[in-house]
């Protein structure tokens, strides 16, 4: 192959040889030249690579199978101011596919691994880790960063992700700041599946304008666990859910860890005494592990595949060189393989991106179960465990919390009362928090006679 | 079960879940080749080193570039002006200490001229940015000998993989939503014997509520058989009047109103599909109308004996019927109504795979081979998977290329759109012939790019007339194709090698089904298609 242009050395910041002759060949091809595929905003110059290298900051979130990918995929299109957050250590289990971590590295955090190996296979290339939740952060944090691209394992984070950036929109007269905008490219993979999406926030679908793609997660009744099993994962539920709290087998307050070996092997034992009991075949160690660990099949290869799919993408909104992906990918390659891209719709009145008053309708005598029933069985709103406070009599008043034990219990009394008794009135907002937003969702309430 | 999982096992674990312990062996049993550790290459054999490929061997004579290390993470700045295939041996060897890394400094074609049989070694090749020329030359002696071959290539925004093998068997297929094997349009024996055993009229609610679905249809079924001369519900209309028997069926309280049964609920939900007539698919049907299923001998592969095992079993005791699967979804039901059904289907499966297993004992021993050389195991997991059989066959490079035998049609219905991904396939195929002529690529330099648009061009206009193809290909693609000067961006890299290598793991493992047998990848438009070419 051909060299490129004169070699560059430049003595960079960290290390002796940051740049050496022909490096960014393969990438100044695209920000250099006129093309008939660039986006109607592309200029050629030698200033795109500049800015992608010492300007540029992306944040990547998750430094698992897709985080690793993508750290790589980054690095070696550019850029060089890289954070990574990750709030998890690393797993043997992890390393069939996330690439930069060793055995010797089980127990480390991934974010920490992760950055270290990046920093030190590619000279130059900068990345920050931070070990923590994404929601340790707030807005300064993430209003540093031109691009952020999410390789989660959860919906719920993909959405107070994308509440995040919801929430750093500005509008001016009801106009959108375009400046106020940091897209947002999100990778998912399960098993041969995966897809990849952009969202430009404020102009694009986002994440809960298209919850309904997401496949329900499978919960098995309580009666089929608790007196009719049938299948052997239904036995190891009823050893996980009923049992391990009756018998505690490891002490008072031990609660049941998918990692320690002793645990699950306790469970396989007596999920097959169970599945004994029923004449049910089927139960394994392996499968035991799945069901309490509600582990989902994973390889290298879906993940380098749409984690490269986002990485381009970056690229591409980084670069202007082509115009980005409108705006979701799925793939598959169980049977040969198979992409299919369309445009995901806004929804109209998306509780997240729409600014659109969100409504609650119930009559009087409705009792507050039924709203935060409404709140999590909604598809559009799938809210995992609300809190609603209202402004009753000039005071804030929380009607009910579920996350701190001790208001779980004294609000409790106010799910059996109906809205009526809790002094709300017709056309009164109800805050609401929840896992699944940063920001609190604000509702009217209307009363019906 | 142990209770201690080795570390293997663990490491393993998400990725055993999905092709099991034997799918693992198939895959460390496997010596990979890969020729060219440019960014493309060593993606993809990334891929491959961390799910555990017994050994693979890089076969380059190309020393590493400036540029090569620029896009390439398994070569660092310290190995430029070494060979690439042990630099990037190093570091590939490093992600998985269960696996053999092996190099040979050496250009392909140099083997080829010299030892080509170097190459039957391996389960499988690929080739990534070979030239033409080296491509079909090596197309051919691994075709001679059977062996499968990948072509994979990365060249601006257009990944490429081109998929050559003989005849490649799948029994596990693992489709993702097949329809059940419930034989209710024809019960056997025992289905018949187990359903009888039920009287819904006289049940208790609690029985009546937790009677597996497939029994409550079973029961209508005989309902509606025998007032419609033995006939099935054949339209919608007939359908809906089925599916209101079985709701009328639905026990009512004192007052009246219907109870809840939710299994009632299930079976008047599945009526669509457990009426679905229990058939052969065409697919299936092609593998007994096969040569290879007519012609049994010492040489035909185990796939094949048992296929032909399957068969006699078809014409004869499985009366047009392939053997029963043995599996049930799970329904609301009791546990005891539920196992004990269960167990009909499963018995009779074990039953049917016995017979299958004689016809096969048989077949082996009139062709004197020992019944042992094809496991019980093998033939029931063969039965099990009886209706998701696949065969891929992916024709030779020399017929792809040739003008008697080339593919037109496909080629000029794709066209009918001038920017299908049919376009970057005739581009690459142009870009070749550049190569052969200027012994470069295009616009590799800023100065060639403007002068190098005609040339192309002259390239394009002369491989559609070689194959007296009318189609026009958009001077756009020329333009970007002498942009982009033959760069292999990471990215675009990246997605093939997670792409080629998972294909590699499928035709290792022979689960799953491979691609027939191009697939071009557009990364501008993130869009694919697969071609058969």
């Amino acid at each position: 192959m051909a060299e490129g242009d004169e070699p560059m050395v430049v003595n960079g910041g960290s290390g002796d040889q940051c740049e050496w002759g022909g490096r960014w060949d393969h990438v100044k091809k695209f920000l250099e030249r006129p093309g008939p595929f660039t986006h109607p905003d592309f200029e050629p110059s030698t200033e795109s690579l500049q800015f992608l290298l010492e300007t540029c900051k992306i944040l990547v979130i998750g430094a698992g199978g897709l985080g690793c990918e993508l750290l790589k995929d980054l690095a070696l299109s550019g850029f060089r101011h890289l954070h990574v957050v990750d709030m998890d250590t690393i797993d043997v289990s992890n390393l069939n596919r996330q690439f930069l971590f060793r055995p010797k590295d089980v127990g480390r955090p991934k974010a920490d691994v992760a950055a270290d190996f990046i920093t030190s296979r590619v000279p130059g290339c900068c990345v920050v880790p931070h070990f923590k939740k994404i929601q340790d952060f707030d807005e300064t944090f993430y209003r540093q960063f031109h691009i952020i691209v999410c390789g989660l394992d959860s919906i719920v984070a993909r959405r107070w992700m994308n509440g995040m950036l919801m929430s750093l929109l500005v509008y001016e007269d009801g106009i959108l700041d375009p400046s106020s905008i940091i897209p947002l490219i999100d990778g998912g993979t399960e098993g041969f599946k995966g897809n990849a999406r952009v969202i430009l926030p404020g102009m694009t679908a986002c994440v809960d304008c298209t919850l309904e793609l997401y496949p329900p997660q499978i919960n098995f009744p309580m009666c089929t666990i608790a007196s009719m099993p049938r299948l052997p994962e239904h036995c190891v539920e009823y050893v996980r859910v009923l049992l391990w709290p009756k018998e505690k087998p490891f002490g008072e307050a031990v609660a049941l860890d998918g990692d320690d070996p002793e645990h699950i092997q306790w469970v396989f034992e007596k999920s097959l005494e169970r599945a004994a009991e029923y004449s049910i075949t089927g139960v394994t160690y392996r499968l035991t592990q799945g069901v309490v660990k509600r582990i989902i099949p994973a390889v290298a290869s879906t993940n380098a595949v749409i984690a490269a799919s986002c990485a381009t993408e970056v690229f591409k909104i980084a670069s202007s060189a082509y115009i980005p992906l409108n705006n979701y990918l799925v793939f598959n390659d169980v049977d040969g393989l198979y992409t299919y891209t369309f445009e995901a719709e806004r929804k109209e009145n998306c509780s997240a991106c729409s600014q659109v008053p969100q409504d609650l309708q119930f009559p009087s005598s409705a009792k507050l179960q039924e709203v935060l029933n409404y709140l999590t069985e909604s598809a559009s709103l799938q809210m995992k465990s609300p809190a609603i406070t209202a402004t009753i009599e000039g005071r804030n008043k929380t009607l009910y919390l579920q996350t701190v034990a001790s208001i779980e219990e004294r609000t409790r009394p106010n799910l059996s009362k109906t809205l009526k008794e809790l002094g709300l009135s017709d056309g009164q907002e109800l805050a609401v928090a929840d896992v699944t937003t940063p920001q609190t969702v604000l509702f009217k309430l209307h009363l019906t006679s | 079960m142990a209770a201690t999982k080795t570390s293997k096992e663990q490491k393993y674990d998400r990725q055993l879940r999905l092709w099991g312990d034997h799918g693992q062996e198939a895959l460390e049993n496997a010596h990979i080749c890969l020729i060219n550790a440019t960014a493309t290459g060593t993606e993809i054999l990334k891929n491959l080193v961390l799910p555990g490929i017994g050994a693979f061997t890089i076969v380059d004579g190309h020393k590493v570039s400036g540029e090569d290390v620029g896009n390439n993470f398994f070569l660092s700045n310290n190995s430029i002006g070494k060979n690439r295939a042990q630099a990037a041996t190093e570091l590939l060897q490093e992600l998985n200490s269960d696996v053999s890394g092996n190099f040979v400094e050496e250009s392909p074609d140099k083997l080829l001229d010299g030892e080509p049989e170097f190459f039957h070694r391996f389960s499988l090749v690929i080739g990534v940015q070979l030239p033409e020329s080296t491509c079909l030359r090596l197309g051919v002696v691994l075709w001679n000998a059977s062996i499968p071959f990948l072509v994979c290539r990365t060249y601006g925004l257009t990944g490429y993989m081109r998929l050559v093998v003989r005849e490649h068997t799948v029994v596990e297929s693992h489709p993702d939503n097949a329809l059940e094997d419930l034989r209710l349009d024809q019960p056997f024996p025992e289905l018949k014997n187990h359903i009888e055993s039920y009287d819904l009229d006289s049940m208790e609610k609690k029985d009546h509520s937790h009677t597996p679905w497939i029994i409550v249809i079973a029961k209508y079924l005989e309902n509606w058989r025998s007032e419609h001369d033995s006939q099935l519900p054949k339209n919608y209309k007939e359908k809906e009047a089925f599916r209101e028997l079985i709701r009328q069926g639905i026990l009512k309280n004192e007052h009246g109103a219907p109870e809840d049964e939710e299994n009632f609920e299930e079976a008047i939900k599945n009526v669509n599909t457990a009426l679905n007539p229990t058939k052969i698919t065409s697919a299936v049907e092609d593998l007994f109308n096969g040569e290879q299923c007519n012609n049994i001998s010492a040489q035909t592969p185990s796939f094949w004996v048992m296929v032909r095992g399957v068969r006699e079993f078809v014409r004869n005791e499985g009366n047009g019927c392939l053997p029963v699967r043995g599996t049930i979804p799970d329904m609301i039901a009791d546990s005891h109504k539920f196992i004990n059904l269960q167990n009909v289907y499963r018995e009779k499966a074990m039953l049917d795979a016995t017979v299958v297993s004689k016809h096969v004992e048989s077949l082996l021993q009139s062709v004197g081979k020992p019944t042992e050389s094809i496991a019980e195991q093998e033939i029931k997991l063969f039965c099990k998977n009886a209706a998701f059989l696949r065969v891929v066959r992916c024709r030779s490079l020399a017929d792809e290329y040739s003008v008697e035998t080339f593919n037109r049609d496909e080629i000029t219905s794709c066209m009918d759109n001038p920017d299908s991904e049919m376009v970057l396939y005739l581009m690459l195929r142009s870009i070749d012939r550049f190569y052969q002529q200027h012994s470069r690529y295009p616009g590799v330099y800023n100065y060639q790019v403007e002068e190098d648009i005609s040339k192309l061009k002259v390239c394009v206009n002369s491989l559609l007339q070689e194959y007296g193809l009318s189609v026009s290909v958009k001077d756009d693609y020329i333009h970007e194709f002498c942009r982009c000067g033959a760069a292999e961006p990471h990215t675009v890299a990246a997605f093939l090698g997670g792409s080629a290598a998972q294909e590699v793991i499928k035709v290792i493992t022979h689960q799953f089904v491979p691609f027939n047998n191009t697939f071009i990848y557009n990364a501008m438009a993130q869009t694919s298609a697969t071609l058969q070419l």
